[in-house]
């Protein structure tokens, strides 16, 4: 060993705590498969269960492939994030976040790490899903434009609620409970226009439907990828989650500090 | 000498409960320090404001000559923690959880990879070395801990209880390790529940109950002040029977010796040296707000 230094040590060249920590959260997903395939299971099962066994049933005025198709991506980023959570409270629980802290580095690095991550992940699940959809019957007519709009709009409300599945990571007292809190949010795409037109819900659902986010995002990729009428819905998708990822880094940040020395 | 830790009059108080109650230490650099003392003595809680994770109630701290509440970036350019639960990712395999910490120590790619091949080698782990962490025993994911926090050499040292849950061979390997740094100069601040750890380690220790330090020094001086020899009485297996301490006068030494005849018990006698079995004992025995139970001796004992 070389002799102990008496000034401390320098801090680390800028981003070479997200390249190690975007690395970490990298390796992790794609050893433990078992998150990919419940994130791309799941939807794929999901469509098919509507295409093909509800599809009949459900007479939404068309083809019911191209309806449902925009709600399913966004069922899959949700059930794709909501793992991040999971994660968080787990670097939480086993103390590696605590030792993270006591170096010199950007400790918060560490949820960049799996928030990058869960981006990447729950977009290649996307790409999957779309590719399932296209070979089940889903008939796009979006331009590359309307199609990369869509895409943009996909990974916004994935980044989102990611963070937004970080926070109550690290909220959450435990791994158990983390799990047990995101699936909560799941819910979200029933009750909206993902699945079945807003029109057909009783009364009182239609108000929740119209004003949670859910719905606002489905019908901007609706209307990109299948050219119905657009409206003012992207501005609304937009607002909403600008709003989820404000309030969930601002809330991430709160709870990342007090939960320090805690376990 | 220069104080390699300087602590004043530290509280810290989690809702009601006043975890630390107003502790001072002193630690001289290049010395195993240890703190010694039961569950819920305040020890982690010591630990967690002097590695910058906790901010003291009112006090203060200085580690390496920085100040733990007002610089504590620069404290933690100076020290390294293996905390008490294992810190380790368990997807990743020995080797790779070296070479990540290296590069967040800030070593290169290359140096990270060699300074890992070096601790692996060090302690033990080659043949583990590319296994996942997950397959490790508690023995090997402690061993990975400890040397995480020796990848770059740290002028301060913070290990919690860093032998719980070894074997016996284990903790005396780790007592080595732990030599050996302390001959490399650096300062190490220790925490252990048990007795022996503590004489065998630390060139000082502070005996820490309920927040407060309730006496400090060598070994050998902790030792000395309780006083004087132990009278053993042991059965025919060389179990225990009795124990009576002395007050180290031979007059007391013949009344111990009375005591035992009068008993009419059998066995052979021997005189010892006290333990810091006994002092903790004698310390703790008089603190009336929350007794040691049974049990916690037990584990103190190890």
């Amino acid at each position: 060993m070389t002799a102990l230094s008496t000034t401390p040590r320098p801090r680390l060249p800028f981003g070479t705590e997200e390249v190690q920590f975007i690395k970490r959260s990298i390796i992790f997903t794609l050893r433990t498969p078992e998150v990919m395939v419940m994130a791309i299971a799941l939807p794929v099962m999901l469509m098919l269960l509507f295409t093909f066994v509800f599809g009949g049933a459900i007479d939404s005025g068309g083809d019911y492939v191209n309806y449902v198709v925009p709600g399913i991506i966004l069922l899959c980023a949700g059930f794709g994030a909501s793992s991040i959570a999971v994660d968080v409270a787990k670097d939480l629980h086993t103390g590696i976040i605590e030792r993270f802290r006591t170096m010199r580095i950007r400790s918060w690095a560490v949820l960049t790490g799996h928030v990058v991550s869960s981006l990447v992940r729950n977009l290649v699940a996307t790409a999957v899903v779309i590719g399932v959809a296209l070979a089940v019957g889903f008939r796009p007519v979006g331009s590359p434009t309307e199609w990369l709009a869509a895409i943009g709009v996909i990974a916004l409300w994935i980044l989102s609620i990611t963070y937004l599945y970080a926070a109550i990571g690290l909220a959450a007292g435990s791994e158990g409970a983390a799990s047990g809190y995101g699936f909560a949010l799941l819910f979200l795409p029933y009750i909206s226009s993902a699945f079945v037109p807003v029109s057909t819900l009783p009364s009182w659902l239609q108000w929740v439907a119209q004003h949670q986010p859910v719905t606002p995002i489905v019908e901007t990729i609706r209307g990109l990828l299948m050219h119905t009428p657009l409206g003012n819905e992207p501005l609304y998708a937009v607002i909403w989650c600008a709003v989820i990822l404000l309030i969930a880094v601002a809330w991430g940040t709160i709870m990342f500090r007090r939960k320090a020395g805690r376990r | 000498m220069t104080r390699a830790i300087d602590v004043r009059e530290l509280r810290k108080s989690f809702g009601r409960t006043e975890v630390l109650a107003g502790i001072d230490i002193a630690v001289e650099a290049g010395t195993i320090f240890a703190l010694l003392g039961p569950n819920g003595a305040g020890k982690t809680t010591l630990i967690n404001i002097l590695s910058t994770l906790v901010k003291p109630d009112s006090g203060t701290a200085t580690v390496a000559g920085f100040d733990v509440a007002t610089q504590p970036d620069l404290v933690r350019g100076m020290i390294a923690l293996t905390g008490q639960s294992a810190a380790v990712d368990e997807v990743f395999t020995g080797e790779e959880n070296l070479r990540m910490m290296g590069r967040l120590f800030g070593l290169g790619r290359v140096a990270a990879a060699s300074r890992g091949r070096e601790l692996i080698a060090q302690f033990g782990l080659e043949d583990a070395a590319r296994k996942r962490v997950k397959t490790y025993s508690g023995g090997m994911r402690r061993r990975l801990d400890i040397a995480l926090s020796l990848i770059v050499p740290s002028p301060v040292l913070f290990l919690d209880e860093p032998t719980t849950g070894l074997d016996p061979r284990s903790r005396l390997e780790l007592w080595d390790v732990i030599r050996a740094l302390k001959s490399d100069g650096t300062t190490v601040l220790l925490t252990t529940q048990y007795l022996e750890e503590a004489d065998q380690l630390a060139d000082h220790i502070a005996m820490i109950n309920e927040g407060r330090v309730i006496v400090e020094g060598s070994p050998a001086a902790l030792k000395a002040a309780t006083g004087g020899e132990v009278v053993e009485l042991r059965g025919p297996d060389d179990e225990l029977v009795r124990e009576i301490p002395t007050d180290g006068t031979i007059a007391g030494l013949r009344r111990a010796l009375d005591e035992l005849d009068d008993s009419g018990e059998r066995g052979s006698v021997t005189v010892r040296k006290p333990s810091l079995d006994d002092v903790f004992l004698t310390l703790t025995a008089g603190t009336p707000v929350r007794e040691l139970t049974a049990p916690e001796l037990i584990d103190a004992k190890g």
